[in-house]
């Protein structure tokens, strides 16, 4: 079981906060009302999700205080937590990709094909052609495309053809890029990325205790965050890291933990890479 | 290769990249927006200032009661995730509360354009304010314009007398009946759609449009000097508007002979 203590909590709470907003829908509960892009808890507090606003905002849109407050609360939320909370115990994608990664593993697919090589930093081109195609078509751009949005949008109110994108989704992380679409291309994680940079919870690690068995890079969707393992202790600054303790749970030293990255004195000397 | 070639040549791939990408991503997206037959809930915001604003949250479609509202489905053709109505199916039954708009957290439902002012001064939601669209009648295809007695869209409009009214007229033909026409006024038509889901024909021969797509728009120059309220424009017109065309600067006798 501890190989699982964070992933069976995050899966629990990526289909708990589906199945409340389905009950939200289908039968009327006020717990959660509305999807990840906007809701509303127990019919008072607002959320929104913040990178949409942005981009109702760079399309020309005077947006009512609801959906600001909610963005901000949101905001602030995963800014103050930390890394990309949102990507590894929150959004239902995840679970997609996740699938496709445990599968590439299961079958060693790493060793026979190689991944396509995109960079890391194309997100970021992405965020930027979203706010540019915003601007330019007035209408929320990736909004319009988004697999995520499909994907919650079609188990809350129905799928349409969305299932098709998901499945893309799937099929491109399985056969052409590893971690490919939320390691690489969605936007909402390279916003989240910049977001979650100073948050408190980070993971730390511990040279002391390491063995060097890589068993912790070998997990990580975002590989490029723990370049300090095997060569000094330090905690993940990157905002890359999702947060999903991954690392944690595959370490048989105990050599890497969740840290308050601003209260523990031995992480807090570590350069950024 | 020097750094700062391959720095440039590096930005300009990138660049590249960027543009293709975004070419074929607003391709897309301009292919789905131009399908603009689609009938919003009430408040809507103007289309390109909704399509601007809603979140596709849904949660207009969690408050209608009748299941009416619904959110575009990828393959719906329709812009995706933004809720509409199908009128013939299940219509807007104009809800007195109005349980959709309210709950909207972005302003792409207005609550003020299904609002007046009431004695006190409060704004009060009224529906029938709603603009959601316009039912137009096929006139060929209404069997109440063919002579046979029908009034079922009539009867189900929720503004009766208002928004459809029945005009009599003799019925030429036989010269002895009626002809009882339904007539929708554009001033008072909702686009709510309860016409056109009780419209007896196969096909409804009533049914929904968005306004802008089934009405008309006047230019300056045309005002009804009788109609009090659309002299009201002339004040508004504040320049003489000339018309020029290739041969509005010669004199008529002129390029009349043109041809000779």
């Amino acid at each position: 079981m501890r190989k699982y203590k964070y992933q069976i909590p995050r899966r629990l709470l990526q289909t708990g906060i589906l199945f409340v907003f389905f009950g939200g829908n289908a039968y009327g509960w006020s717990v959660l009302r509305g999807n990840l892009s906007s809701a509303r808890v127990f019919d008072t507090i607002p959320l929104s999700d913040p990178f949409a606003v942005l981009q109702s905002f760079s399309a020309g849109a005077v947006i009512a205080s609801d959906a600001v407050t909610g963005a901000l609360v949101i905001l602030l939320f995963y800014a103050v937590l930390g890394g990309r909370v949102f990507c590894s115990w929150a959004c239902p994608v995840n679970m997609v990709t996740d699938l496709a990664n445990r599968l590439r593993r299961l079958f060693s697919l790493d060793s026979v094909w190689k991944s396509w090589d995109i960079k890391r930093a194309t997100r970021y081109w992405i965020i930027f052609l979203s706010v540019a195609l915003s601007v330019i078509l007035g209408v929320a751009a990736f909004e319009w495309i988004s697999p995520i949005g499909a994907l919650h949008r079609g188990i809350i109110y129905g799928f349409g053809f969305g299932w098709t994108l998901v499945l893309m989704v799937f099929l491109f992380d399985l056969f052409a890029v590893k971690n490919g679409f939320c390691g690489h291309i969605c936007p909402l994680g390279g916003f989240y990325s910049i977001i979650g940079r100073f948050g408190f919870l980070r993971i730390g690690y511990d040279r002391e205790k390491c063995t060097s068995c890589m068993k912790c890079i070998e997990i990580c969707p975002e590989k490029q965050v723990l370049h300090m393992v095997g060569r000094e202790s330090g905690a993940v600054v990157s905002g890359e890291c999702v947060n999903c303790g991954r690392c944690i749970e595959v370490c048989d030293d105990d050599a890497v933990n969740f840290i308050n990255i601003y209260s523990n004195k031995i992480h807090t000397k570590c350069k950024e890479g | 290769m020097p750094e700062r070639r391959e720095f440039l040549l590096k930005t300009f791939k990138s660049l590249g990249l960027a543009a293709t990408g975004g070419l074929a991503w607003s391709g897309f997206i301009e292919e789905g927006r131009s399908a603009p037959l689609i009938l919003r809930p009430p408040g809507a915001l103007p289309e390109k200032d909704f399509l601007a604003s809603c979140i596709k949250c849904g949660m207009c479609v969690e408050a209608c009661p009748y299941d009416a509202l619904v959110l575009a489905k990828p393959g719906d053709s329709k812009p995706v995730g933004t809720p509409y109505y199908t009128p013939r199916t299940n219509p807007c039954y104009m809800c007195r509360d109005i349980p959709c708009v309210p709950v909207c957290p972005t302003g792409s439902l207005d609550k003020t354009l299904v609002s007046e002012k009431g004695e006190d001064g409060e704004l009060r939601l009224n529906i029938n304010m709603a603009k959601m669209g316009i039912a137009v009648i096929d006139r060929e295809i209404c069997i109440a314009y063919a002579g046979i007695q029908c009034d079922a869209c009539y009867r189900a409009c929720p503004l009766i007398d208002k928004a459809i009214t029945v005009e009599y007229t003799r019925n030429v033909r036989t010269g002895k009946h009626t002809i009882q026409a339904p007539v929708v006024h554009s001033d008072a038509c909702t686009g709510c759609g309860l016409c056109e889901r009780a419209c007896v024909t196969r096909k409804a021969s009533i049914f929904v449009l968005p306004k802008e797509i089934a009405m008309g728009q006047s230019s300056e120059r045309y005002i009804k000097g009788w109609d009090e309220q659309d002299e009201e424009r002339m004040k508004e017109a504040t320049e003489k508007v000339t018309t020029q065309t290739p041969r509005s600067g010669r004199k008529a006798l002129d390029y009349l002979n043109d041809e000779l």
